[in-house]
C-alpha cells in the first residue's frame, strides 16, 4: 500500500475493484464506509454486487475478464474531457503520450459493448474519480513478482498517475492483503529470487532487467509497477550501501550473495529457485523431492489441488510444521507442532507496510515450540551453529542485512506502536506515504496495457458459467483457525455457492439443492445460495471449506489472464447433484 | 487548535474551541453525569442527564452545548439536581436490575449515575423493574441483547451507523414501547449485523453483553492474527487461556475497532485439536514421537535426498501467518542448505 489505513476516511474518491473489503478486511471496509459518510465518492467496479456497491455512487458491473478494457475507458474519458492532472503529468511522469494514444480507441461506447457497462456509467465514474481532491484505489493483491493480475495493476496505476494521486495524502494505491503477514513473508525473502528487502539472490532475467534498469541500462518495464507495489521500492534499494564497490564484472546479485554468504557463514547458491507453481505443477524434471511446509495448507489453497496431492504423494519426504493437523499434513511423513501467535514474540507486517510487535501471552500448548525455535534446532543438526535466544536477536540480524527497509526499527521503537518501512535509521520516522516527492525511478511511468479477450478457460457450451472465488466475513483462509470457533461455525456452517435466481430457475434448482460443479479439471459439490449479488452467468464460491475444495476446479495456468475479481476464475458446468 | 477559556464551577479551564461543555469537563476530570454521550460518536442529547447551567442563560444539555469564551458553567444546583433525578429515576424504573448477576456490574454507567445522584436504596428497590418481561435475543453466538436493561441511549444505533456503517439496528415503536430493534424486529443474527461487537463494547449498561463473558486476569498487547489490516489488540488472559480480546485504542491502524474475527475468534488457540507433540508417520499412521526422534529423522532424510539428487531437491513453503523472524530463519535455513526454492502461499 502506498498510503495508510488511517487516511482512508478522508479520501475524496475511492475506487474499489476486485476485492470485497467488508468481508475480507472488515476494518478497512468500515473505513471505506466512513469515508462515504464523510462525503467521499465511491466507485465499485466488480461483476458482483458486493456490499459496498449498495452505497456506491456508481457500480460498474462489468463482465468477468473485461476489467482492463474498463480501466482503459476510464483513462480515455479522463483524457478526453481534460480532467487529468496536467502539472503532475508533466513534472512527475513520462510516456503520457503513449497512454493517450493507446486509450484512444477505448471509447465508452466501444467498451460498453465489451464490458456490458453502460457508457454513461463509465463517464460518470471517470468524472467522479478525476474531479475529487484525492482518489484512492483498492484492489486485491495478486502476489509479488511472479504472479497474476499484474496487468490490471498497470491499468489502475495509469489512472492513479493520470489524476496525480500517487504520493499524496488520502490517495494512492491500496492492494489489500488477505493474510496477516503476507507482506512480511515476502519482505523477509521467502521468495525464490530475492532475499530480505527484495535483494536479488541471482540474476534471472526478471530481476536482471530490474537491476539493470535501476542502474540506468534499461527502462520501461511494465512489470516494474507491480514490483514496486509489491515492496521493491527502488529509490530505497538504490540507497543500499555496499561494503565494497560493485565491480564491473560482478553483478548486483553477486555482491548481495557475497554479503549474505559472509554474514551467514555459508556459500549461497545462484541456481534459480522454484516458485510454488513449479514445485507442484510444472517441470516434472525439476520437481522437488523433499518439501518442508511451514504454516500453510497448499492442498486447499493451490490451484488444481489434485496435482498438489499427487506431487506431495510422489515426494520422498514431506515435513509439515503447523498448529493443527490440516489437510496438507495428511501427506506428511513428519509433523512438527508449532506455537500459535499468542505463544511467542515476534513481528508482523501489515498491508500498509507497518511492522508491529506481537507478544507472548501464554505458553505454547503441550510440547509445541515457536517456529523459530524449531527451525534453529534443525539448522543446528546440519551443523549451522545458530544460537538465537530471542526473536529480537533474529530481527536485529534482519535489520543489519536489510538497512534500506528496516535499519531503524529496533524492538524498542516498535513497542511504541509500529513503524512503516522504509525506515532506514534509528532517527528515521518511517514512511507513511510512498512516492511523496519522487518515484522510485525519479519519474512515474505510464505503461500501456491492452484488453485481450479471455483465452484460457473461457466459457463454452459445455462449461457455460464463470466461477469465481471470494471470501466470507465469518471465515478465514482454509478455516484452520476459524473452523475451531463454534460461534463462527454456527454463523456459516457450510459452503453455499452464490448463484443468480434466474440461473437457478433455468437449471431447475431449489434453494436447498446440492449441485455438482464441474470444470475442465474436476468436480466438487456444494449447496447453493440464491442471490442477485451475482449476475446471471456468474457463480461464486469461497475456498474456506474442505468439503467443497473449489481449487480442485481452478486452472493453474491462468496467471497472466486478468480476472475480474482479482482472484482466479474458470468455466464450469452446474448440475443438480 | 484554537483554545477558549471558560469557568466550570469556578474553576478556570482551557478547552478546544470545537469541544462541547461535557467534553471540556470530562477532559479536566470534572464528572457530569451522562449516559447517551460517547466520545467516539456525534452527540445525541437523549438522556438529559448531562444538564448544566450556563450563568445568565439557564439550563442546557452539556453534551450538545459548545464551549464559549468567558462563559461560567455550574454543574450542580437544585434545579439541575431535580431534573437529573427525574431523568435518572425514569431510566431506573424501566431498567431490569439484578446487578450482581449482570456482566456489566461495577462497569455500569447507570450504577455510576445512581451513585452520583444518590438515589436512595429503598426508593430504588421500589422503583426498579422487577420482571424481565421482554424476550432476550441470544441468537448471535457472540453477544446477548437484553431489552429489559436497555436505557435507550442510542449508542449502539449510532455506533453501528457511524463507526462501521452497517446500520443493522434502530429505534422502533413509540412511547413506552420504544425499543432498539432490527429491521422487521427479527433476531439480530438474521439482520444485516456483522457481529463486530462494536455496539457491545460501547453499551453503557448490561443490555448488550458478550456471551459467556469471563473477565481476564491480565492483558497482553498484540496484533490480530487474521487479515492483513493488522489491527492492534489486547488479549485478555486467565490462567493460560485467552478469554477475551479488545481493540487497542492507541493503534493508529484500527483505533480500537475490530471485526468479528479479531474480537471473538480465539477459540483455536486453546482448541483440543492443537498439535502438542511431534508426529512420525509409520505404516501410514501418525504416531507420537519425541522432538529428537522427529528432528533426527528430518535431518537424515534431508541429507539423504540431497546426496542423491543434489541440494536443489529440497524445497520449502513458508507462511503468511508466522512472524517475520520465522520467515527469515526459514529461508536462511533452506538457502544455507543450498536451495533457493522457497516460496510463500501469498496467492489466496
Ligand atoms: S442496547 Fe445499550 S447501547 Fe443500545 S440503546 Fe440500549 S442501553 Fe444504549
Ligand atoms: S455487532 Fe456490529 S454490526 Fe452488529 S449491531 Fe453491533 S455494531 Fe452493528
Ligand atoms: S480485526 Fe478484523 S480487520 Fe482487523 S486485522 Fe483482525 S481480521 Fe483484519
Ligand atoms: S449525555 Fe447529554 S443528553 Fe445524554
Amino acid at each position: 500500500m502506498t498510503n495508510t489505513v488511517d487516511e482512508i476516511a478522508g479520501a475524496g474518491a475511492i475506487l474499489v475493484t476486485g476485492i470485497n473489503p467488508t468481508e475480507s478486511q472488515p476494518v478497512i471496509g468500515y473505513r471505506i464506509r466512513q469515508a462515504v459518510r464523510n462525503g467521499a465518492k465511491l466507485i465499485v467496479a466488480d461483476p458482483r454486487r458486493i456490499q459496498l456497491a449498495e452505497i456506491a455512487d456508481v457500480h460498474l458491473q462489468f463482465k468477468p475478464g473485461t476489467d482492463i478494457a474498463l480501466f482503459n475507458a476510464l483513462a480515455h474519458v479522463i483524457i478526453k474531457e481534460g480532467l487529468q492532472d496536467q502539472e503532475y503529468i508533466e513534472t512527475r511522469t513520462q510516456d503520457f503520450q503513449h497512454l493517450k494514444k493507446m486509450v484512444e480507441k477505448y471509447t465508452p461506447d466501444y467498451v460498453a459493448k465489451i464490458t456490458g457497462v453502460a457508457a454513461e456509467k463509465i463517464i460518470t465514474a471517470a468524472r467522479l474519480f478525476a474531479q475529487a481532491d484525492s482518489g484512492s484505489i483498492f484492489y486485491a493483491m495478486g502476489v509479488t513478482q511472479h504472479t497474476c493480475g499484474t496487468e490490471n495493476v498497470v491499468a489502475l496505476t495509469n489512472l492513479s498517475l493520470l489524476t496525480g494521486n500517487l504520493g499524496k495524502p488520502h490517495a494512492g494505491m491500496y492492494p489489500l492483503r488477505g493474510q496477516n503477514n503476507v507482506q512480511g513473508a515476502c519482505d523477509m525473502g521467502c521468495l525464490p529470487n530475492v532475499l530480505t528487502g527484495y535483494q536479488p539472490v541471482h540474476s534471472d532475467r526478471d530481476t536482471g532487467t530490474y537491476w539493470q534498469r535501476l542502474k540506468g541500462a534499461v527502462s520501461r518495464q511494465p512489470s516494474a509497477v507491480s514490483r514496486e507495489e509489491a515492496g521493491a521500492d527502488s529509490s530505497v534499494i538504490e540507497s543500499i550501501e555496499f561494503d565494497e564497490p560493485i565491480s564491473l564484472n560482478m553483478s548486483v546479485s553477486d555482491t548481495i550473495r557475497a554479503k549474505f554468504s559472509r554474514a551467514w557463514g555459508v556459500e549461497l547458491s545462484d541456481v534459480p529457485g522454484r516458485t510454488i507453481a513449479e514445485m507442484f505443477h510444472y517441470f516434472p524434471h525439476r520437481r522437488s523431492r523433499i518439501m518442508y511446509i511451514m504454516g500453510e495448507n497448499p492442498v486447499l489453497t493451490s490451484p488444481q489441488a489434485e496435482l498438489v496431492r499427487e506431487a506431495l504423494e510422489d515426494m520422498d519426504f514431506v515435513v509439515v510444521q503447523d498448529i493443527f493437523l490440516n489437510e496438507t499434513a495428511q501427506y506428511a511423513d513428519v509433523v512438527l507442532p508449532a506455537a500459535s501467535f499468542a505463544e511467542k514474540d515476534g513481528t508482523f507486517i501489515n498491508t500498509e507496510r507497518r511492522v508491529q510487535l506481537i507478544r507472548r501471552a501464554i505458553k505454547p500448548r503441550g510440547d509445541s515450540k515457536a517456529d523459530w525455535e524449531i527451525i534453529q534446532e534443525l539448522a543446528n543438526r546440519f551443523g549451522l551453529n545458530w544460537n538465537y535466544s530471542s526473536a529480537e536477536e533474529i530481527w536485529d540480524e534482519v535489520r543489519e542485512l536489510t538497512p534500506h527497509y528496516f535499519g531503524g526499527m529496533s524492538y524498542e521503537r516498535l513497542d511504541a506502536g509500529g513503524l512503516q518501512w522504509p525506515c532506514t535509521a534509528i532517527d528515521h520516522p518511517g514512511t507513511p506515504i510512498l512516492h511523496k516527492s519522487k518515484f522510485a525511478r525519479g519519474i512515474g511511468q505510464f505503461s500501456t496495457v491492452e484488453y485481450r479477450p479471455l483465452a484460457a478457460d473461457a466459457t463454452d457450451e459445455d462449461y457455460p458459467f464463470i466461477l469465481t472465488t471470494g471470501r466470507k466475513l465469518y471465515h478465514y483462509h482454509t478455516r484452520t483457525m476459524t473452523g475451531k470457533s463454534d460461534g463462527l461455525n454456527s454463523l456459516i456452517k457450510e459452503e453455499r455457492m452464490e448463484i443468480n435466481p434466474q440461473d437457478a430457475e433455468g437449471l431447475g434448482l431449489d434453494a436447498e439443492d446440492t449441485v455438482k460443479v464441474t470444470s475442465r479439471r474436476g468436480s466438487i459439490k456444494s449447496k447453493i445460495n440464491l442471490t442477485d449479488r451475482v449476475p446471471p452467468g456468474l457463480v461464486c464460491m469461497s475456498f474456506h471449506f474442505a468439503e467443497s475444495p473449489v481449487n480442485v476446479l481452478m486452472n493453474p495456468a491462468v496467471c497472466n489472464m486478468s480476472v475480474a475479481s482479482g482472484l482466479k476464475s474458470c468455466g464450469v458446468r452446474i448440475e443438480k447433484a | 487548535m484554537d483554545k477558549v477559556v471558560l469557568k466550570l464551577d469556578d474553576l478556570e479551564v482551557m478547552a478546544n474551541k470545537e469541544d462541547t461543555i461535557l467534553q471540556a469537563a470530562l477532559d479536566h476530570g470534572i464528572y457530569i453525569p451522562h449516559l447517551c454521550y460517547h466520545p467516539d460518536l456525534k452527540p445525541f442529547g437523549g438522556c438529559r442527564l448531562c444538564v448544566v447551567e450556563i450563568e445568565g442563560r439557564g439550563l442546557t444539555i452539556s453534551c450538545k452545548a459548545p464551549v464559549e469564551e468567558g462563559i461560567a458553567v455550574r454543574t450542580e444546583g437544585p434545579e439541575i439536581d431535580k431534573m437529573r433525578r427525574v431523568a435518572a429515576e425514569l431510566l431506573i424504573v424501566n431498567h431490569y436490575s439484578e446487578c450482581l448477576q449482570c456482566a456489566r456490574n461495577t462497569d455500569c454507567k447507570l450504577q455510576d449515575i445512581a451513585a452520583y445522584i444518590g438515589i436512595e436504596e429503598g426508593r430504588l428497590q421500589r422503583l426498579k423493574r422487577t420482571a424481565r418481561d421482554l424476550p432476550l435475543d441470544d441468537s448471535n453466538p457472540f453477544f446477548i441483547r437484553d431489552p429489559n436493561k436497555c436505557v435507550l441511549c442510542g449508542i449502539c444505533v449510532r455506533t453501528c451507523e457511524e463507526i462501521n456503517g452497517v446500520g443493522a439496528i434502530d429505534f422502533a415503536f413509540r412511547g413506552l414501547d420504544t425499543r432498539i430493534s432490527t429491521l422487521k424486529d427479527k433476531p439480530i443474527v438474521e439482520s444485516r449485523c456483522e457481529s463486530c461487537g462494536e455496539c457491545v463494547v460501547r453499551c453503557p449498561v448490561g443490555a448488550l453483553v458478550p456471551q459467556n463473558m469471563r473477565k481476564p486476569e491480565r492483558e497482553v498487547k498484540s496484533i490480530c492474527p487474521y487479515c492483513g489490516t493488522g489491527c492492534g489488540i489486547y488479549l485478555g488472559i486467565r490462567g493460560d487461556k485467552i478469554v477475551s480480546a479488545r481493540g487497542d485504542r492507541d493503534s493508529v491502524v484500527n483505533k480500537g475497532q475490530l471485526c468479528v474475527k479479531g474480537r471473538f475468534s480465539y477459540d483455536f488457540v486453546n482448541h483440543p485439536d492443537r498439535l502438542t507433540t511431534p508426529l512420525i508417520k509409520r505404516n501410514g499412521v501418525f504416531v507420537e514421537a519425541t522432538w529428537d526422534e522427529a528432528l533426527d529423522l528430518v535431518t537424515a532424510k534431508f541429507k539423504e535426498a540431497q546426496e542423491k539428487y543434489g541440494p536443489e531437491a529440497l524445497a520449502g513453503l513458508s507462511s503468511a501467518r508466522v512472524t517475520n523472524e520465522e520467515n527469515y530463519l526459514f529461508q536462511k535455513l533452506l538457502r544455507s542448505l543450498g536451495t533457493n526454492s522457497i516460496d510463500c502461499c501469498a496467492r489466496l
